[in-house]
């Protein structure tokens, strides 16, 4: 009998040390996969534009997704709306290698998430805490991301994000066997994820770091706060030379440590996406789906 | 191995899985994410699993690639996993790119399609029963050279050979904590 979702977070584990980039069309994937990403994400728009387009957005057009993965030879996630069952069917249906059940979307559910335990795909889900994380971890998920505030190019709430994810593991780790019952009430978590991140002092599936990631700079900082990984959405194809800047990013993710190479790959990268303050925005996706 | 000291590929992938599993059979890994890291003597290397594209560019970025291509051709002991194999592949069926080159076999990319197609087994490896054995959107070896050992199959194809120097895998000896594999790697290089 084979586990599933072993297997899927065995693919999450395969994608560490990379960087996931969004794309639109079956050029943009090519270009990412040449710059070097580990798999690209599929969307009719970036969030960037879905930002500016403002209305509701939705799963894209499965043709759109089957253009993409006839393109390239890496694997291909595509985001769904937050509760959207039937949307997360039909990408498991053309195949997708991931499915995002992501807050970047309009939720279609204001209450509850997909049971990802139902899918034989894997699922990646955004989180902004401790107790986010494992409850969609407990509901199925294969990966985790930090929310960030998508469509911003600004960098500050997946710096909260995953500082905050990381201090409350390190917490737990602290505390007494006896103290674990309440941590789960109080995290509004399954209680057997917090005792398996009391012993192993980091989350169960692999853990990457996205929204407002746009910068070679941006990417080490959140390998610096332990981010295994980086998504980035609007910051490559929103820049002025997008397969410059994405090769510079995923060297940055490789070697986020050396500080002159770092020098080196953020020289002349042209214009980077122009960035909205995360303050200044009126539509705040990481509070959809807690 | 004189030092067991091990050097694994670490520019993306799957590789601190590697470095645990090495760490518990006994042996002194490392990791190897730019040129500098080569100044350090190993015994032997480890290719992980991850991406073969990602992979291959970074090494080519980071001035890696014709170093490590000139110490395996030289002899030193590899074990490579997944894309890993793809690197060290002659060839890639229905694809011209060839990585390191210096295993003489033919590979197919995500022969077993995409990651519904992902898949485990338990079988004998090299005359071990028994050994666990986890395929995540592998390569199949399709053909090899008649100098190439194979150490287990599926389905009538190699999962995992012996050339000289290489021990390739299809499948991710990192991702079960059964260390056969890499006490075998130890013992023989």
């Amino acid at each position: 009998m084979e586990d599933r979702s072993q297997l899927n977070k065995n693919l999450a584990q395969m994608l560490k040390g990379g960087v996931i980039m969004d794309v639109t069309t079956p050029e943009q994937a090519k270009i990412a996969e040449a710059a070097g990403a580990c798999a690209v994400m599929a969307l009719e728009r970036i969030p960037a534009d879905i930002r500016a387009a403002g209305g509701v957005s939705r799963m894209s057009d499965p043709g759109m997704i089957k253009g993409i993965q006839d393109a390239v030879s890496i694997p291909v996630m595509a985001k769904c709306r937050i509760g959207h069952i039937a949307e997360a069917r039909i990408l498991e249906a053309i195949e997708i290698d991931f499915i995002d059940e992501s807050e970047v979307l309009s939720p279609a559910d204001d209450l509850y998430h997909i049971d990802k335990t139902a899918f034989a795909v894997p699922f990646v889900c955004g989180a902004r805490d401790l107790g986010e994380a494992l409850r969609r971890i407990g509901e199925g998920a294969s990966m985790i991301r930090t929310k960030g505030e998508p469509g911003t190019g600004d960098v500050v709430q997946a710096v909260r994000h995953m500082r905050k994810m990381q201090s409350e593991i390190r917490r737990i780790v602290s505390l007494r066997e006896d103290e674990l019952f309440e941590a789960a009430k109080t995290l509004a978590a399954p209680l057997d994820l917090v005792r398996t991140v009391h012993k192993t002092g980091k989350l169960p599936v692999v853990n990457f770091a996205a929204g407002g990631v746009a910068t070679p700079a941006d990417a080490a900082l959140m390998m610096e706060l332990g981010a295994e990984g980086v998504f980035v959405g609007s910051g490559i194809f929103k820049s002025g030379d997008p397969a410059k800047r994405a090769a510079a990013i995923v060297q940055a993710v490789t070697n986020w440590k050396d500080s002159k190479l770092l020098a080196q790959l953020s020289e002349n990268l042209g214009e980077a996406m122009v960035g909205i303050n995360a303050d200044e925005i009126q539509t705040i996706m990481e509070e959809r789906g807690k | 191995m004189k030092q067991n000291v091990i050097g694994v590929l670490a520019v993306q992938g799957a590789f601190i899985e590697h470095v645990h599993a090495l760490a518990n059979a006994g042996a002194k890994p490392f990791e190897i994410r730019q040129l500098r890291d080569l100044d350090r003597p190993m015994d032997g290397l480890v290719l992980p699993g991850g991406e073969s594209t990602v992979q291959g560019k970074l090494l080519r970025d980071l001035g890696l690639f014709n170093p490590l291509q000139e110490m395996i051709r030289n002899g030193l002991p590899v074990f490579a996993t997944c894309a890993g194999l793809i690197l060290l592949a002659r060839e890639i069926a229905d694809d011209p790119t060839v990585w390191f080159g210096t295993l003489p076999v033919t590979v197919r990319r995500n022969a077993y399609g995409r990651q519904l197609g992902s898949f485990s087994v338990t079988d004998d490896w090299n005359g071990l029963p028994q050994v666990p054995m986890t395929f995540i959107r592998a390569p199949s070896i399709e053909s090899v050279s008649p100098d190439v050992e194979v150490l287990s199959s599926f389905r009538g194809k190699a999962t995992s050979v012996r050339y000289r120097n290489i021990l390739g895998f299809t499948w991710h000896p990192e991702l079960s904590s059964d260390l056969r594999p890499y006490q075998t790697f130890l013992k023989e290089g």
